[in-house]
Order: structure tokens, then C-alpha cells, then sequence
């Protein structure tokens, strides 16, 4: 019907036109653009065909071509989101021709943000996968990567853990990294930011307001990311916040209340199961030590935790010329541990004018947070597991705070405190007070020129910055056991309790500044877009030191800082480019370069160049393809590139410097103490490690487009790997660095699918589906290969000091367990102490470790589903993860005898898996703690949220559109694992903070 | 206006680019600087001296963590302390002490199932060579030409180039430990260029050369004995590790120096050095007022020299079960090392009695070991206390104040007797008696204990009464031919009860995987392929 309407306009255009025709042998051409609501459409490029003239329209979408040929003439109309227009016109004198744009309402078709650009999805060649804000997970939400959480696939986002604000670990196709980092680049409206963690802040990210931000792009493959480089191979995330659009002010209120409750705790022995066990296996000594409560510790520190999440944004354009958003947000968050909250208060504006006669495209971002946390002490988790159930909660005298605490028998004691034991959970919640202050902005002015001589060619100028500033203060008062008489000075006075400061500020400074030009071709119905541009950006950290002061500010000697801050600083500079050549629409060409120079390295080994090209074929606009009524989209993607990685190791260390001594590390010569000048260990060699990646997709799209997808097939192999390895002892003042030595793969299998189940007036079924598949080998990690060297052990654990559980060995991924293998019983039950010897040698030792099972997920799953009936809408979205191993260092550490009759001679309470298992910790007990019996499958299924809504349309005179929804967050998770969790970033499960579920009602407002 | 706008932009970044093509990528840090910096002064020199000495009393530049030296997945207080893992590796090994904890590869030294990847073993390798490279350095750093480069002259720059000695001296006894307990390391000195060519192995017999060639360098160079400061090195430190290595040449060699032991020991014993009243006050938290008897001290204070290692380990490991943290000087005690019965078996009486270095702790204790992880099991040892002769609690009550003695006078007598004893010309029986009676007569403050006559098994016995817990065991054991034979066991000696011998190979410990697979020069001791 509006095809019929525009084609009247254009008939009678037309036909106006042709009267004037007559008189004139050049004219011009003018009329208004405007889109399907009939508002103007501002900067939409007008080009007459086959001439270089062309023009964009203005604030009111206004247009003006002059100096056109009389005669026929075509009009060529683009503006991103829209379909092209090609406008037959018969040019005479002034002839005004106004112009409706459509919609691109193919799915396909939506504009995707790039690295320095917009693309149309459909012209896509890299593996670049996108959400928007109405496919968000909802529900209480509070920082921004958790709002993509199982929606792409490769992307793998898992939450640190349930406290307040807490970050997630993101891993894009498994991160391509041993040491040093495996984090994705985020990109914030075109500002690189620094992942490097903010003092104060439980996750610089979360200083982000999740409901500010419209659309998250994830550029996975290095055709892709390539062109940002150096910071490109762990992949990309660009987050695009919300911007004012033109017409009519609106406003939108949300709030959000919600509840945490604790979900699952660790599976301890019960005050009576306890005493039971210390009766039956203990001496009289132990027994001695039993009391008679009943405490639940668990209970005693999780608390349900209320919550409350406020938003109000007011977006419109100032007369038409001035498009804007403002946004405030206030969240109160609880932690399910008693004691914690976040309070954060954020604020964005965007403006976004175009000024110049249209020439000149403004847009501002400022975003600013003030949060204020306070943290819960996490060690309260592991004391809960731990601190004896039958003692009872507070001691009924004034000691400690009145808290019950394990005292030592010794009256010599000097804190009467039995040393080593735990300390009463919640006396360590609530005597310790450890708040913070962050503050953080990002901003950006970007300003796009397009050139007045040659408006396809566009300059963009786009200064950024991103400052912070977190300090805090941790209190604990004088009776707190926790740090009781914790220091003597010179006469011996004892002082106790905690009143320290810390402070942190973080300048991030951007430039950058690229051409633009793009240009239709005469030859093979091609066109030609190419970027190129320059970045310059400065990172900067100051980290104040302070001393260590007793609760009435006395200073611990020796605390003394040498040295009122320190200011690591790093850069880079980069020059980058891109090229897009597209013929005949169906074949796309892309190739992109970067070379960054970086200050971390040497001036020989500074600069380093990343370069990748892709192909696409869309096979779907083939004539052999026109006639398939089932297909309705087919595009094959190739591409390949290679990228960089530089986080994660010493801003300096390419050479050696002198460290000297704290005023704690001096020595001693006669009666005086000296600092100490240490020279640091360098590698003078040090530069990117480079990742190879090979991409193969296939979008797809069925069924008119009702199911869409893509699937990817990728390699990628990471070469000059920043892996620690070993100094030949003597030849470096350090015997571990950070080299280039060493190559690692990563391949998989990414597959997408969404779905439009039903399709009706009044009922809709969306259905999402994602899966992947990924295998990561380490393929080399030394230079000379040494068959009797196992690789490196990391991931420390609880139960022996210096004990780790995994290793980086070759030819195996990763996360690799190495441990001891459990000999089993006729009952199938471990025995104690017993491993069997792997290499036959007679002994059983460190030799006989062996590789078992990893820590990665061997297929992980994503599936969503939304349902619309009128004015009802309900959704769940969950996830799913096969074959991750866990550590179960919760079982190990204290599921064993030896915990429980502590040799120490105290009571601690366990894992209820001593019950079964009966290892006694007793018998080769530091082998018995890396059995591969803690080696636990950790495949679940986690239903990440339920929502129902409902609209309840106009509540006021045609205003206020009000929607209502209740969620339920982490509403159940379905594992075999016997741990709390089996979702854990790092595959070792060590009293985590427990993901609560969380009850949520919402409403939104719009008018 | 647009085109002005344009330009500028164009300019600005153009500017911005050349700008930081040329130095923007020059980043130094804040507040560590560069050699010449270091070395531009004198006081840096002894700063840097400081480091050299200090390298085997801490573990890092952070007291007591953080700053680690020892890079890697190993812990830092547990397995990079010099001291500690020196005393795991010479003392967990024997018959002297037990461990009860899990920690990775510590029940190994007791079992004497060790392994390449044993973590204490691999910290103190590395350990012992990071010393060994902060010397090299300093020889560096400190060269004629480059004293006289910094502008340092006069008796500033004699000062300096006394340093060199004490360094080398460091450097020797650094090499005595790997000789002694690996036998075959990687070997590097000031000559080799840092970080040029991977270093070569030696062998112990040449190693043992180059000790003795180095200390013999440096034995007139070094200051009179008793005249440096506290905690450095003189005459008599080298002549007192001289007199070490002699006595277990036959061992390293094959060739016995006896009568050098005796030349060097005796060098020492003349020196003027006398015994402290009480071998009860030698290892409190005041120690250095026996600065009459100690020849060289690893220092340690609880504030300004702070470690989860040295002798803050030792204080807090030998403390649990119900021994009283006050008199101990600590907050409260880690409960993990005891002694097996063997120890106490050799003097007449446990409590100390009759001769004042039997320092046990019995209370709630059984002298027989059923589990050594049960810290109750097994005596306890009181001869390390965090406390002063008068009873008052050192500067900290978690870090110790105690200064280690890695050579006192008593050592030396033991020497002499035992080389005078196996044949060495020089000595003579007699008055090696009267050294033996010095010794008792201290520890039984009377004549009661005197001996007329004196054996090597004697002497193998009053070395473990006199030297116990101060890292003596394993290597004398070694020279005795009782450290892996069937001939002499101890509880849980090769991890039986009673005690069983082991492979002959494991009087030597293995070179660390880490470094095998860092330098194929490198080639592993024979029995742990």
C-alpha cells in the first residue's frame, strides 16, 4: 500500500517535472528523504548516476543537486538500514523530487558495526556474529558482557562468581593464549578500552550501565579482528551504546526489583554427622573438642539479598538538529554474602548533531559512574565450610568481639588464638569493613567530514578517553580475631586490627583518525570502500602505596613504602587499512592491514604488521539460485589473517632494570640494614605473538528467511606463544620469563541457528540455537623438546602450599589436569593413599603424575526461545556445557581426616565426602590431594533465565506504553557434579562464591 | 571554514603520528632504574652488595612475599628460601627430622623417593645459581675500568674492590652447594657474556677445583678474620669452607684432602675465635652477641628482614602439639618438623640434663614414629626460639630474629678431629681431644662429659649432637657411608617404618627438569633418567 502511495508521488513528480522540461539545458534537483514514518532522513547520500555529482541531505533531510544535465537521469539514494533507491527522472530547470526510503527488513540486511565502519550483514566476509538489545538475556542484570551470555556461539562467557558486580572470564573461541592474556579487546563506541582490573571495582566492565548499551558485535574470526591488530587475536567485542534519534521525545523508565537467594552450598557434615565422625574416628583428644551446638555455618553467612535497579533515559533531537540521549541509572545491589552491596550511579549522554550544511556528522559520548562497594570478605566462604558445627555462633563473653573462636589451650598464646585454624565466619563478615569508590568515564567525540570537493571521500576524527579512580579503605576493629594483636613495636605493645587505604588512578587517552572513500566502479558493476587510518593510544595506571596501620593508626614498622606511587604506563601506535570490493553485489572482496608499534618492546622488535583478506560469495543471488522456494539465503565465507597479542606481560622488561628493596626486604651488614638493588629478569627479544586463523562459514537462510544461521569452521594457530619458559640457570637474572616460544591451536566448529517458529497476527515463536565445538592442543613449548621435562604446572590449590593440579604440556590443550592416578578397591572405593606407578619404576613420585581429562568444555550450547501471544510474551534462555572437568579442591582440601582431627589439634568440618571416599590425607597426603579421584565431569545444563511479560499497552491518554515481567535468574542447573558449581572459569572449584538465583519483577515505561 | 577544519584535523594527526613514531614508544619506568644508575655511586655498589648477600636470606625485594626472585609456579616462601630448602634437602633427608605436611615433594626428602620435579629441590637449584648470577654481575659491574667509568676514585673505589672478594667468596660457597647436593650444575662466571651462550655443565671434580681455586684467590684479599662488619664474609669464612670441602674431598674427588682439612681448620681455630658460655643461647633471637664463635651469619630480623623462609621457618615449623608458642617468640606454631628417635638416642638424656644441647620438647610427644604425618609423633625440638637470652620476644613474633650460623668455631674442631682422625698429616690426636672436651665442656658447663679417647663413629655422633638442625646431616651421613646403605637406618628412612636403604644414586640429587629442558647442555646425574 505505501509502494502504491509512493508511486502516485512519483507519478505526479513526474509529470510536474516534464512540464518544465522545456526551458533548461542544466537544472537542479531537489526534495526531502524521509523514511517510513515519514520522518527526514539525515545524511542520506544522493548520487546522480554515472557522474560524480552528489550531495547528503541535512538536519531536515533536505537535498539540493545542481548543475544536472537536463534530460533523463538517475538518482542513486543510499542510507544504511534502507534499501538503495534508483530514481528515474526527467531533469528540467528545478525539478523537485522527494524520496520515501524502505525499510532493508530483510534480517540480513541490518547494519552491523565493524572495526571503523558500518557494514550491511549481508555484505559481510568475516565471522562477525551480533545481538541487539532485544535479544538481550534479561533479568537482573549488572554488568554489560553478561547480557550476551550464551547468545553466540564461540563466545563463552562464564561469571566469576554470584557477587555483586562480579566480571565474567570471556573466552572467544578459546582464547589463544597461555600466559599471557585470553580476554577478547572491547571496543566502547569505537574507544579500545583497557581490561586491566580497576582498584576498588570487582570488575572495571560493570562501571558500564548495561541498559545504555544497544547492540554488542563479536568479530571472531581474523579477517575480522585483523584490522585492530595487535589486540585482535583473542577476538573482538564492540560495544555500541543507545544514541537519540530524530523525532519525537521519549522517555523510558524501567525499574527493576529483585531477590537473591543463596541456590546451593557446599554439602558439609551436619553438627551431628560431625560429632558422629569425630567420636568414631577421633582420640580422646579430638573428642575432647567437640561442643554441643548445632550450627549451620553456610546459613549463618548467605542471606536472601534485595536489590533494586532504576533507569529513566530521554531521548529525542533539539529542534530537529541536535539528536540526543540522556540516561541515569542508579543500582543497589546486596550480595547473597552477608555485608557485601554495590551502589552505582551511572549517567551517559550521546549527542549526535551533523552540522556543516550535513557535511560534518557529530558524535559525543560521555559516560560517567560512581559506585561505591563494599565487599563481603570471601573468606568467610571457605571458614563456613570449615569452622566446626558444633560450636556455637557467638561465645557468650566480651572476647573477640563476642564472636566464638577456636582459642588456643596454650596460656602462652599471644592472641590466645589457636594459630592456622579458622576464624569465625561471620566475625569475619562482619568485623571487617572493606569499601571503595570508583569512578570511571569513558567519552569520545567522533566527528565524520565528508569532503565537500569529493563526498564519498570521509574523514573521521575520533578522540577518546577513559579515566578511573578507585581507593578505599579496609577496617577491621581491635577485637576482630581476624587480625588480633597482629604486631609488636620496638617496647613490645602489641596492636591489632586493620585501617588501610589504597588508591588507584587509571588515564587512557585515544586518537585516531581515518579516510573513508567509497566509490561505484564502471566496470563489472563493482564498487570500492576503503579505510585507512591512524591510532594512537596511551595507557596509563598510578598506584599509590600506602602503609600497613594498626586500627588506631599505628604503623606496622617495616610498612613503610619507598615510594609514594608507581605510574606503569604502555602505548601503541598504529596505522591501519581496509579495503572492501565488492562486483556484481555477489562477490565480496575484503582486505585489511594493521602494523602497530608498541612500547612494550624492543626498538628492533617493535612494530609488527597483521594482515588478513576474506571472500564471500553470495551464492543465493546466483541465477541457478532464484528459483529455490526452500533456500532464501546461502553466502560462503573464506578468510584468513593473522593477528597480534601483547597483554599480559611486563610494560619494560625488554630490558633489565633495578628493583630496590622494600624497607620488610633489607639486609643486614653490622648494625645497619641496606635496600637491596635487584636487576630484573628481561627479554630483549620479546614481540607479538602472532595467531594464524582460517575461517570457513556458510550464512544460511531457509524458508523465506524464517530460519537463518551460520556455521564456521576455523583454525587457528598461535605461534611465538608469550609462554614462561624456563631460563638456562645462570644466564638470567630471572629463571622464568615471558617468550616467544611455543605454538598452540585452537580448531572448532561454530553453529547458529534462529528460528521463527510461528509467525501469526498475535503469536510468535523465536527460537536461537548455538553450539560449539572447540579442541585446543598445545603443539610446542620449548625451544629444544626435552621428552623427561612433563611442561610447566600451574593452578595453584588449597591443601598444600606450592601444590598445583594442571600443566602446559605438548600435545595436550591447555587445561590439562596432571595428577595421580587412584587405585580403586574391590568396593570400588579409593585407597588411601595408594596411586598406581605409572613408569613401573618401583616408586611412586612426581614421575608418575600423568595427563587426565581438561578443564574446557568439549561442546557448549546455547538455546533461547521467545514466545509472543498478544500481549503476552515469555522466554527462557539457557545453556548447556559437556565434558568440563573440575578440581573438586573443596572434596580434597577438606573431605579428608586430616582436615577434620586437624594434626594442628583443632576440629574442622568437611566435604561429606569423607564419608565415602575415607581418604585420610594421612597417607601420602600430598599425592593424595592431586588424585585423579578429585577429577570430577562437570557437564550441566543451566537454565540462565525464565521470563514472562506483559504489555499492558497505553496506560495514560495514547502515552505511557507499560510493560511488566518477572524473571527468574539461574533458576536450576542439571550436573552430575557433586560441588556447589560446576561452572567455573578456571576448572578448579575452591569454595567459589555461590551464583544465587534471583527472583525479578520489572517494569518499563515509555511514553 | 570547512576546509580550515579539515586541515586541521589532517594536521593535528599528522603531527601526532610523527611525534609518536619517534619516541613515544620510549617508556621507562617509574621508579626502577638502569645500571648505570645503580652503579654510579658508592652507596649504590653496597646496595647492590647488599643483594648479592642478601639473595640467600630472603626471598624477593617485598618482605616477607611478593617480589618474588624464584619466577614460576613454585612457592615462593616454601620453595626458593635458600635456608629452607637447603635445610628440606640436607635434613628432611636424615635421620634428624621429619615433616608432616602435604606439601608437594616434601614427604619425598624422608621416603628419599625424590624426583627431578621436586619442587624444593628445583628452588634451591635455581636458588643457588641466582646468587650465583647477582655475583657475576657485581664482578661486572664492579671492574676497574668500570669504577673508574662511574667516576668513583680513592678509597671509595677501594672499598668497592674489596666487595669483589666477598662476592667471590659467595659465588664459591654457592658453587659448594651444588657441587655438594646435585654435583653437576650448570656452570657460568663474570666472563660469560649474560644471556650469550648457554652454559656448560661441570663436573664435580672440576668443580671442586674451581672452589678451591677461587677461595685460594681470595684468601689474602678478603679482610682478617673478625674484622668486617657483621654478616660479611672474611679470611676465615674462606677458610672455613676450605676446611668443609677438604674434609669431603674423597667424596667429590675420590681423592682425600685430610691434611688440608686439618691446615684450614686449624687456620680458623687460630684465628681467635672462642666458644660462647651457653650453646643454649646460640640460636635465639639475639644470637649475634656470639659473634665470638660464629665465622659467617646468614642475618635475619623480624621488621627489616622478613621471609616465610631461613629461620623464621625453622622456629615456627618445629612448633605444635602443646609446645607454648611465648617461649618460642612466635604467634603460634605451623606443627611440621620433628625428630626421629635416632636424634635423641645419642644423648644420655633427653631433657637435657647432663649435656645442655639435648633441647627437646617430650610433653604430649612420642619418641616413636607411627605417622609422620602427626606432628605429635616424634620429639619435638626446641633449639631454635624467636626469643633474647633474657626471655623477651624477638622484634616480630612472626618472623624470626635468629641469624643462622653457616660456620661456627665447634665445626672446626669437628673437623680437625675427624681429618686427624682418618689420617691426615698435620694434626694430632691429643689435642683434637681437647677441641672435643672444649665442645663438651660448654655443653655439659662442667668436665662431667669429657672423653679420653675419640673415634670416627664418635665423632659422626658428637657431629650430629653438636651440629644437629643446622644442615650438616646428609652430607656427613654421605661421607659415612651411611646415608643409603643398609648399614645405618632411621624410622621411615626410605619410606618403611623401620627404615630400608635406597639406590646408591641418590647420595647426589637430580639437576631440576626445568633446567635440563632450558639448556640441553645439560645432562641428567646418573639413576633419575
Amino acid at each position: 500500500m505505501k509502494k502504491q502511495y509512493l508511486k502516485k508521488i512519483s507519478l505526479f513528480l513526474f509529470l510536474a517535472m516534464l512540464t518544465n522540461l522545456a526551458f533548461a539545458q542544466t537544472g537542479s534537483i531537489s526534495g526531502q528523504v524521509i523514511d517510513e514514518t515519514n520522518e527526514p532522513v539525515i545524511g542520506a547520500s544522493i548520487l546522480l548516476s554515472g557522474t560524480t555529482i552528489a550531495t547528503s541531505t541535512d538536519e531536515n533531510g533536505n537535498y539540493t543537486l545542481s548543475g544536472v544535465p537536463a534530460g533523463n537521469q538517475t538518482l542513486i539514494i543510499r542510507y544504511i538500514g534502507y534499501l538503495n533507491q534508483e530514481q528515474q527522472i526527467l531533469v528540467s530547470g528545478n525539478t523537485t523530487l522527494n524520496i520515501q526510503l524502505e525499510v532493508d527488513d530483510l534480517l540480513l540486511d541490518e547494519v552491523v558495526v565493524v572495526g571503523y565502519g558500518t557494514q550491511k550483514k549481508s555484505d559481510l566476509t568475516g565471522s562477525i556474529a551480533s545481538v541487539s538489545s532485544d535479544d538481550f538475556q534479561q533479568g537482573a542484570i549488572t554488568t554489560p558482557e553478561q547480557l550476551i551470555s550464551g547468545k553466540i556461539a564461540g563466545v563463552a562467557i562464564t561469571s566469576n562468581n554470584g557477587a555483586p558486580g562480579s566480571g565474567s572470564t570471556i573466552r572467544i573461541r578459546g582464547g589463544a593464549s597461555l600466559n599471557a592474556s585470553n580476554d577478547p579487546l572491547i571496543v566502547i563506541d569505537g574507544v579500545p578500552v583497557s581490561n586491566s582490573s580497576i582498584s576498588g571495582a570487582a570488575n572495571p566492565l560493570n562501571l558500564i550501565n548495561p541498559n545504555d548499551i544497544e547492540n554488542f558485535t563479536v568479530l571472531k574470526d581474523a579477517s575480522a579482528t585483523a584490522i585492530y591488530g595487535s589486540r585482535a587475536s583473542n577476538g573482538v567485542i564492540l560495544i555500541t551504546t543507545k544514541k537519540g534519534k530524530s523525532g519525537a521525545t521519549k522517555i523510558n523508565f524501567s525499574s527493576q526489583f529483585s531477590i537473591a537467594t543463596p541456590y546451593k552450598q557446599a554439602d558439609v557434615l551436619s553438627a551431628d554427622q560431625f560429632r558422629e565422625y569425630v567420636n568414631t574416628y577421633g582420640n580422646d583428644t579430638y573428642k575432647s573438642l567437640l561442643g554441643t551446638a548445632n550450627t549451620d555455618w553456610q546459613k549463618e553467612i548467605y542471606q536472601n539479598a534485595p536489590s533494586t535497579d532504576n533507569n529513566i533515559s530521554i531521548s529525542g533531537s533539539l529542534k530537529n538538529y541536535l539528536p540526543y540521549r540522556i540516561s541515569v541509572g542508579y543500582l543497589n545491589q546486596d550480595g547473597i554474602l552477608k555485608t557485601g552491596n554495590l551502589d552505582r550511579m551511572t549517567a551517559a549522554v550521546n549527542l549526535s548533531p551533523t552540522l556543516l550544511n550535513n557535511h560534518l556528522k557529530v558524535n559525543i559520548n560521555v559516560k560517567g559512574t560512581y559506585s561505591k562497594n563494599k565487599f563481603a570478605n570471601l573468606d568467610a566462604i571457605g571458614a563456613a565450610v570449615s569452622f566446626d558445627p558444633t560450636k556455637p555462633v557467638y561465645s557468650g563473653n566480651d572476647n573477640y568481639g563476642g564472636y566464638y573462636e577456636i582459642l588456643d589451650p596454650d596460656p602462652t598464646s599471644s592472641t590466645g588464638i589457636k594459630q592456622l585454624a579458622p576464624r569465625n565466619p561471620l566475625s569475619l563478615l562482619k568485623q571487617k569493613d572493606d569499601r571503595s569508590t570508583v569512578q570511571r568515564s569513558i567519552g569520545n567525540i567522533q566527528l565524520d567530514y565528508s569532503l565537500p570537493f569529493l563526498t564519498d571521500l570521509h574523514a573521521n576524527l575520533n578522540l577518546g578517553y577513559d579515566i578511573s579512580k578507585g581507593e578505599g579503605t579496609i577496617v577491621i576493629p581491635e577485637s576482630a580475631a581476624s587480625s588480633y594483636r597482629r604486631f609488636q613495636d620496638d617496647n613490645q605493645n602489641f596492636f591489632s586490627g586493620v585501617n588501610n587505604q589504597y588508591k588507584q588512578t587509571q588515564q587512557n587517552q585515544l586518537l585516531e583518525f581515518y579516510l573513508n572513500y567509497g566509490k561505484d566502479l564502471d566496470f563489472w558493476n563493482s564498487r570500492l570502500d576503503v579505510v585507512g587510518g591512524y591510532a594512537y593510544q596511551a595507557f596509563s595506571t598510578t598506584n599509590y602505596n600506602y602503609g600497613d596501620y594498626s586500627f588506631d593508626g599505628q604503623l606496622r614498622p617495616g610498612s613503610t613504602p619507598l615510594y609514594e606511587f608507581d605510574k606503569p604506563e604502555n602505548r601503541l601506535v598504529s596505522f591501519y587499512g581496509r579495503a572492501n570490493y565488492t562486483i556484481n553485489d555477489r562477490y565480496l572482496l575484503t582486505a585489511t592491514v594493521r602494523t602497530d608499534g608498541s612500547s612494550r618492546f624492543s626498538k628492533e622488535n617493535r612494530w609488527a604488521t597483521f594482515p588478513s583478506a576474506a571472500l564471500a560469495w553470495k551464492i543465493i543471488d546466483e541465477p541457478f539460485m532464484t528459483d529455490s522456494k526452500v533456500i532464501s539465503d546461502l553466502k560462503l565465507r573464506i578468510g584468513y589473517g593473522i593477528t597480534g597479542q601483547q597483554e599480559g606481560i611486563g610494560n619494560y622488561d625488554y630490558i633489565s632494570y633495578y628493583n630496590l628493596s622494600t624497607e620488610s626486604a633489607q639486609y643486614q651488614f653490622g648494625d645497619d640494614f641496606y635496600n637491596m638493588y635487584r636487576p630484573g629478569g628481561y627479554y630483549y627479544n620479546r614481540k607479538w605473538e602472532q595467531t594464524a586463523t582460517s575461517n570457513i562459514g556458510l550464512d544460511y537462510g531457509f524458508l523465506n528467511n524464517r530460519i537463518t544461521g551460520s556455521l564456521d569452521l576455523y583454525y587457528k594457530k598461535t605461534s611465538d606463544l608469550l609462554n614462561e619458559i624456563g631460563q638456562s640457570a645462570g644466564t638470567n637474572f630471572s629463571n622464568k620469563i615471558v617468550a616467544n616460544v611455543g605454538s598452540m591451536e585452537n580448531k572448532g566448529i561454530e553453529f547458529g541457528l534462529n528460528a521463527q517458529a510461528i509467525q501469526r497476527d498475535n503469536f510468535n515463536w523465536d527460537i536461537g540455537f548455538n553450539m560449539t565445538y572447540n579442541k585446543n592442543e598445545i603443539t610446542r613449548l620449548t625451544i629444544e623438546d626435552n621428552p623427561t621435562s612433563p611442561g610447566n604446572k600451574y593452578a595453584g590449590i588449597s591443601g598444600g602450599t606450592g601444590q598445583t593440579v594442571q600443566i602446559f604440556s605438548v600435545n595436550y590443550p591447555r587445561s590439562t589436569f596432571y595428577v595421580y592416578q587412584q587405585v580403586y578397591g574391590e568396593d570400588g572405593l579409593p585407597l588411601d593413599g595408594i596411586f598406581v606407578d605409572r613408569n613401573k619404576d618401583g616408586v611412586v613420585n612426581e614421575n608418575d603424575l600423568y595427563h587426565y581429562q581438561n578443564s574446557d568444555p568439549k561442546l557448549y550450547f546455547g538455546l533461547s526461545s521467545n514466545v509472543n501471544y498478544k500481549k503476552w510474551t515469555a522466554g527462557f534462555s539457557l545453556r548447556a556445557s559437556y565434558d568440563n572437568y573440575i578440581y573438586n579442591n573443596v572434596f580434597s582440601n577438606t573431605g579428608i581426616e586430616r582436615n577434620i582431627l586437624n594434626p594442628l589439634v583443632y576440629l574442622n568440618n568437611g566435604s561429606t565426602d569423607v564419608l565415602n571416599s575415607h581418604i585420610s590425607g594421612n597417607i601420602n597426603g600430598d599425592r593424595a590431594l592431586l588424585s585423579d579421584y578429585y577429577i570430577q565431569n562437570g557437564s550441566f545444563i543451566r537454565m540462565d533465565n525464565i521470563n514472562i511479560g506483559y504489555n499492558f499497552g497505553k496506560i495514560l491518554k495514547n502515552a505511557g506504553d507499560l510493560n511488566i515481567g518477572f524473571n527468574i535468574q539461574n533458576a536450576f542447573v542439571i550436573t552430575d557434579y557433586k560441588g556447589v558449581d560446576p561452572e567455573l572459569g578456571n576448572g578448579i572449584d575452591n569454595n567459589l562464591y555461590p551464583r544465587p538465583r534471583t527472583y525479578v519483577l520489572g517494569l518499563n515505561l515509555s511514553f | 571554514m570547512n576546509l580550515s577544519l579539515i586541515k586541521t584535523m589532517i594536521a593535528a594527526a599528522l603531527i601526532t603520528t610523527v611525534a609518536s613514531c619517534t619516541d613515544k614508544l620510549d617508556l621507562l619506568p617509574t621508579n626502577d632504574v638502569t645500571a648505570n644508575i645503580v652503579y654510579s655511586t658508592p652507596e649504590g655498589y653496597k646496595q647492590a652488595l647488599a643483594k648479592v648477600y642478601g639473595a640467600y636470606a630472603l626471598t624477593g625485594n617485598t618482605g616477607p612475599a611478593g617480589n618474588k626472585d624464584i619466577q614460576g609456579s613454585i612457592d615462593e616462601g616454601n620453595f626458593t628460601d635458600f635456608l629452607r630448602t637447603y635445610w628440606y634437602a640436607q635434613e628432611l633427608s636424615t635421620d634428624e627430622a621429619v615433616l608432616g605436611w602435604s606439601d608437594p615433594g616434601l614427604p619425598d626428602f624422608h621416603n628419599m623417593n625424590w624426583s627431578p620435579t621436586n619442587s624444593a629441590l628445583t628452588g634451591l637449584y635455581y636458588r643457588s645459581l641466582f646468587q650465583i648470577t647477582l655475583a657475576n654481575d657485581f664482578l661486572r659491574q664492579s671492574t676497574d675500568a668500570k669504577i673508574s667509568e662511574h667516576g668513583i676514585t680513592g678509597s671509595d673505589a677501594d672499598v668497592i674492590k674489596s666487595y669483589r672478594s666477598e662476592v667471590r667468596f659467595l659465588r664459591a660457597f654457592q658453587y659448594w652447594v651444588l657441587m655438594d647436593l646435585y654435583g653437576t650444575p650448570a656452570f657460568v662466571t663474570e666472563d660469560d657474556v649474560l644471556g650469550a651462550d648457554l652454559p656448560q655443565q661441570i663436573q664435580r671434580a672440576d668443580l671442586f677445583l674451581y672452589v678451591e681455586s677461587e677461595l685460594k684467590a681470595i684468601e689474602t684479599e678478603l679482610l682478617d678474620p673478625r674484622s668486617n662488619e657483621y654478616g660479611r664474609a672474611d679470611k676465615a669464612a674462606a677458610w672455613a669452607l676450605l676446611a668443609r670441602l677438604y674434609l669431603n674431598s674423597e667424596v667429590y674427588t675420590g681423592t682425600e684432602r685430610y691434611s688440608d682439612a686439618i691446615t684450614y681448620s686449624k687456620k680458623v681455630i687460630d684465628a681467635g675465635y672462642s666458644l660462647s658460655n651457653d650453646y643454649r643461647n646460640l640460636f635465639l633471637a639475639d644470637n649475634h652477641k656470639n659473634k665470638n664463635e660464629f665465622i659467617l651469619t646468614i642475618n635475619y630480623d623480624g621488621v627489616r628482614s622478613q621471609s616465610f623462609g631461613g629461620t623464621s621457618f625453622i622456629t615456627h615449623a618445629a612448633v605444635g602439639g602443646s609446645m607454648p608458642a611465648q617461649s618460642f617468640g612466635i604467634s603460634g606454631g605451623w606443627g611440621g618438623i620433628r625428630t626421629t628417635e635416632n636424634l635423641p638416642k645419642l644423648f644420655p638424656d633427653y631433657s637435657g640434663t647432663a649435656d645442655k644441647r639435648a633441647q627437646f620438647y617430650q610433653d604430649g610427644q612420642n619418641i616413636e614414629i607411627k605417622d609422620i604425618s602427626s606432628f605429635t609423633d616424634g620429639f619435638g625440638v626446641t633449639k631454635f626460639r624467636n626469643v633474647t637470652q633474657a626471655g623477651v620476644a624477638g622484634s616480630s613474633l612472626d618472623y624470626s630474629d635468629i641469624d643462622f650460623p653457616l660456620f661456627r668455631l665447634p665445626e672446626m674442631y669437628l673437623i680437625y678431629a675427624e681429618a686427624t682422625l682418618r689420617g691426615g698429616a698435620g694434626g694430632d690426636k691429643a689435642t683434637a681431644i681437647t677441641y672435643i672436651n672444649k665442645m663438651r665442656e660448654r655443653a655439659y658447663m662442667n668436665t662431667s662429659g669429657n672423653v679420653n679417647d675419640i673415634s670416627l663413629d664418635f665423632i659422626l655422633d658428637e657431629r650430629a649432637r653438636e651440629l644437629y638442625w643446622e644442615g650438616f646431616r646428609r652430607t656427613d651421613l654421605i661421607r659415612y657411608k651411611k646415608f643409603v646403605e643398609n648399614s645405618y637406618l632411621w624410622p621411615w628412612k626410605g619410606g618403611s617404618k623401620n627404615g630400608q636403604e635406597v639406590e646408591s644414586y641418590r647420595t647426589l640429587f637430580p639437576i631440576p627438569s626445568d633446567d635440563l629442558t632450558a639448556n640441553p647442555n645439560l645432562k641428567q646425574n646418573a639413576g633419575y633418567n
